[in-house]
């Protein structure tokens, strides 16, 4: 048995444990990540599937990294590197398009082809967005609120919290209870007329979940693509050079900077118990480890009912638990190509260094929302479309391509049952091809090679459960103070000294590092290490 | 990639500094030349021709198109005669300006707006019940401003002797005389410049006819194209407002304090309170009644106090020949009480001049601010007196 006593052990090298990791080094502590695959990052991974291609896997673009986060932990020094993508492409099967670009002049230019009241709505839209945007940063760079608290500390952040509100114009708190109950779709129609602008940007909105488009509550989601940040500059999104997992191992090189130590191929059996406390961990090979802390950067189900075991949790937690919806509901298929792909709606490349959205009608997005809840994946799903080595040469070969699908509706649950999933994976590659071949008719003939991920395999391989991307539905029911459970929003579980830092807490998915960090400071401030 | 106007494919062959910028989703040339002075001066003694199609424009039509309009603007428009031109804002409801331009009344049922800013949503968005149909004619009307003391002369003979009896602020409609035909337009005694001048507006497939009719005409009377720098300096000495320079319209202001009220930018004069109800009518009444609590003013540079700045350097004074628009801040006894936001040396008058906004204690003509001067990467304070405005304004604007 191995007699290091560590500080800490971060269960799980993903972003969120590996920016913990970094916090704590940073702050003298020992601290070592143990992750159970050959690559870090988890589903923020950069892999070489194809020879000379690199995959971002999983995650394929990046907006909500905390600037704040990139700052203290120097990521560019240890190679974090974006790109911004330059616009959202709209192909449409009757051979008309839409491209909204980083360049407002040019976008209103494209918008007014379809309504030149959208055009000027534009404008007015993001404004308002973005006033709202300001309001969401400080909840999401701070811990979630306990409402129940008499605390003096929380009844002050709560204060502050609350002037925002009370700031607020009568427009904008009209605003604010619209999005936060309003569906996608019904939230744009009070803004703009045109189908072919409302379709693609209503997909923002379920994203990750399994909602449609029209399901109330979704509106909310809106926001965060107006909340994307790089370098402090909003509503920007951005390729990491190399691959997502370039942010992994910029924020795994600053951790081994500050002290930490990391270490790949190193799966955990189980968290070691002395009564209600984690004292430890037991690897796969059976080595066991001891630490005074043990920071899971797992989701919430993966950690309690996984690697502590329901039968050493507290009842009420553990019924809360099994409430927390995942419900998986996307896929990715990940391809070579032998050269850029040609829109038959839009020859040329300009409109491809951003994202595609196969969202062609509003109609269409909720008929692959209505197959998957019942159990089948849409036959003709929403497909959000990234390639990113039309910026980025290290990706793949010259004149060759790397082309990312994320593909939703897929859901984890279907109708046969989710085991059924490796014997349909082929079928379900088929059929994102076989869309993708509407609007690119010889995309057949380019493919060089073709990775497809089901949310089972989301789950099997890069352990996210339920094929969840987020850890968790995005909801705003399993939000701030209810990310995991009431009560436990706060990084701390009830098994002491054993604590959440991933997507699973506050402030929940998405490539933003808030919760790792958010533990860490929590740890640091309790002086628990 | 901005468009091209339809008088690109003339003044892209004059365009030789090829610096452009865009206005409004459109290729605006910024200067001619290397350096506009040349255009200023033509301006000022003989008359330009500048390309002003970017200027968004509406038609509103219809038996309530007056009721629109005076329900919108801070202006009544129920006793305007067909042919008057008003240069006029509109507010939010709370009386916060969106936007300024100017409403032209072509006939008993039907007018023209310009803005700066795109306004069709707006305007819709208000017409809800009425008897109007609004069309955004943006790209299918293109628009010339002939300004300076030689315009009249140079314009008559395309639009004939009539002309001669078009008052200022007032519109008629012209057949151009081009190529040995006519072809229909409007030609408004309207400008931004502060000089005598006009708009010409016309169809776009008569663009170039119409482009090549005026300079032709202009030409032996030394007519030059003009940019939007050599403007720039003119609508500082005509003390005009540019959107997002001096305000910030309501629709794009982040905060409160960014956004202004009409009597906050001087528009005292176009706002007609006592009548139907307008939008931001009750907040501009509380405003009126209260007083704004700053102003926008014209201000002078005190030039042998700029001048001993540099001298303290070693240096002769220096300014840009454009105008600058890097706002600086404006101090009273050592108090910041406001901003300047336009500064320029005024060729004509010799004089370096300012716009600004100051807190309304501070804004009457003659009150000594100072204001701050960057010499040599150093801050100092030079005086400024609020001044008169406009700055320039020859007798024959209006003659």
């Amino acid at each position: 048995m191995a007699r290091t006593q560590w500080d800490a052990i971060i269960v799980g090298g993903g972003h969120n444990g590996l920016v913990c990791a970094a916090y704590l080094a940073k702050a003298g502590r020992k601290v070592l990540v143990l992750e159970k695959r050959h690559l870090l990052g988890g589903a923020a991974v950069s892999e070489e599937l194809y020879p000379g291609f690199t995959y971002s896997a999983c995650s394929y673009v990046v907006s909500l990294l905390r600037p704040w986060i990139i700052r203290d932990l120097e990521l560019p020094r240890f190679g974090l590197d974006m790109i911004p993508l330059e616009s959202s492409f709209l192909p449409l099967p009757d051979g008309r398009s839409m491209c909204r670009w980083s360049d407002a002049a040019l976008t209103r230019e494209e918008v007014s082809r379809f309504s030149r009241k959208d055009a000027e709505s534009l404008g007015d839209f993001s404004m308002a967005m973005s006033k709202i945007g300001r309001f969401v940063k400080p909840i999401i760079d701070s811990p979630a609120p306990e409402p129940a608290s008499w605390n003096p500390k929380e009844l002050v952040s709560l204060l502050r919290l609350g002037r925002h509100f009370s700031d607020a114009t009568v427009d904008q708190m009209e605003l604010r209870m619209k999005l936060l109950t309003m569906s996608a779709v019904d939230f744009l129609d009070e803004w703009f007329e045109s189908e072919e602008l409302k379709s693609p940007m209503s997909v923002s909105g379920i994203i990750g979940t399994f909602l449609g488009v029209r399901s109330p509550g979704t509106a909310y989601v809106l926001l965060h693509h107006y909340m994307g940040e790089i370098d402090g500059a909003f509503r920007s999104w951005g390729f990491s050079r190399g691959g997502t997992g370039g942010v992994s191992n910029a924020i795994a090189n600053s951790a081994r900077h500050f002290g930490a130590e990391i270490r790949t191929e190193s799966g955990i059996e189980r968290i070691l118990l002395d009564g209600d406390k984690a004292t430890g961990v037991v690897l796969e090979n059976g080595d066991e480890l001891r630490a005074n802390q043990v920071i899971s950067g797992c989701d919430p189900r993966r950690t309690f009912f996984g690697l502590v075991g329901r039968e050493h949790l507290p009842e009420d937690f553990a019924t809360s638990l099994s409430r927390y919806r995942f419900r998986g509901s996307s896929g990715k298929v990940n391809l070579a190509l032998d050269r850029l792909p040609e829109f038959s709606c839009r020859p040329g490349d300009a409109h491809l260094r951003g994202d595609i959205a196969i969202a062609p009608s509003i109609d269409y997005l909720e008929r692959a929302y209505d197959e998957a809840k019942y159990g089948t994946f849409s036959r003709r799903p929403y497909i959000n479309i990234v390639i990113p080595s039309t910026v980025d040469s290290t990706v793949a070969p010259p004149g060759k391509h790397v082309m990312s699908c994320f593909v939703q509706y897929a859901p984890y649950d279907l109708a046969e049952g989710p085991s059924h999933w490796p014997e349909k994976r082929e079928a379900f590659g088929d059929t994102v091809i076989d869309t993708l071949e509407e609007y690119i008719p010889d995309i057949k003939k380019i493919i060089l090679h073709r990775h497809v991920l089901t949310p089972w395999d989301l789950e099997q391989e890069y352990g996210l459960t339920e094929g969840n991307i987020f850890h968790g539905e995005l909801t705003l029911d399993q939000m701030a103070f209810q990310r995991p459970t009431s009560g436990w929003a706060r990084y701390r579980t009830p098994i002491r000294n054993l604590w959440l830092a991933s997507s699973g807490a506050h402030p929940g998915g998405g490539l933003m590092g808030a919760p790792g960090a958010l533990c860490a400071k929590a740890m640091l401030e309790a002086r628990t290490v | 990639m901005p468009r091209p106007t339809p008088f690109h494919p003339r003044t892209a062959e004059l365009c030789t500094s090829l610096a452009y910028k865009e206005w409004a989703g459109c290729y605006a040339v910024c200067r001619y030349d290397t350096y506009h002075d040349r255009e200023y001066y033509a301006l000022r003694h003989q008359a330009t021709l500048m390309d002003a199609t970017p200027l968004y424009k509406y038609e509103v039509r219809g038996a309530n198109a007056v009721d629109l309009l005076s329900r919108v603007m801070v202006r009544n428009f129920a006793k305007h005669k067909v042919g008057r031109v008003s240069y006029v804002c509109w507010c939010d409801r709370d009386g916060k300006v969106l936007d300024d331009g100017t409403v032209t009344k072509l006939d008993e049922e039907h007018f023209r707006v310009t803005s700066a800013d795109p306004s069709l949503a707006w305007l819709e968005r208000n017409a809800r019940g009425l008897d109007v149909t609004i069309t955004d004619v943006s790209r299918e009307i293109a628009a010339l401003a002939l300004q300076g003391p030689l315009s009249r002369d140079m314009l008559r003979p395309v639009v004939g002797a009539a002309l001669d009896d078009l008052a200022f602020f007032r519109a008629m409609p012209v057949e151009y005389a081009v190529a040995g035909r006519k072809v229909p337009g409007i030609v408004t005694r309207t400008g931004y410049t502060g000089d005598l001048g006009y708009e010409l507006w016309m169809a776009n497939d008569d663009a170039l006819l119409v482009y090549d009719a005026v300079m032709e005409s202009g030409a032996p009377l030394g007519l030059l194209p003009m940019g939007l720098d050599a403007l720039d300096v003119a609508r500082v000495e005509a003390g005009f407002v540019l959107a997002s320079v001096e305000y910030t319209s309501a629709r794009s202001a982040f905060i409160e304090k960014q956004k202004s009220t009409p009597y906050e930018l001087a528009f005292d004069w176009m706002v007609q309170l006592n009548r139907g109800p307008f939008i931001g009518q009750d907040a501009l009444v509380a405003e009126k009644q209260s007083g704004p609590s700053r102003r926008l003013v014209g201000l002078e540079v005190d030039w042998n106090e700029f001048e001993a700045i540099y001298e303290g350097f070693g240096l002769v004074p220096h300014l840009t020949t454009e105008t600058c628009r890097l706002g600086v801040p404006l101090y009273q006894s050592g108090r910041q009480v406001g901003y300047a936001t336009s500064r320029t040396w005024s060729p004509m008058l010799k004089k370096y001049l300012a716009l600004g906004t100051v807190e309304a204690s501070a804004a009457n003509v003659g009150t000594k601010l100072e204001i701050e001067v960057t010499c040599e990467y150093e801050r100092h304070l030079a005086t400024a007196r609020v001044s008169p405005m406009p700055f320039f304004d020859p007798e024959r604007k209006k003659a």
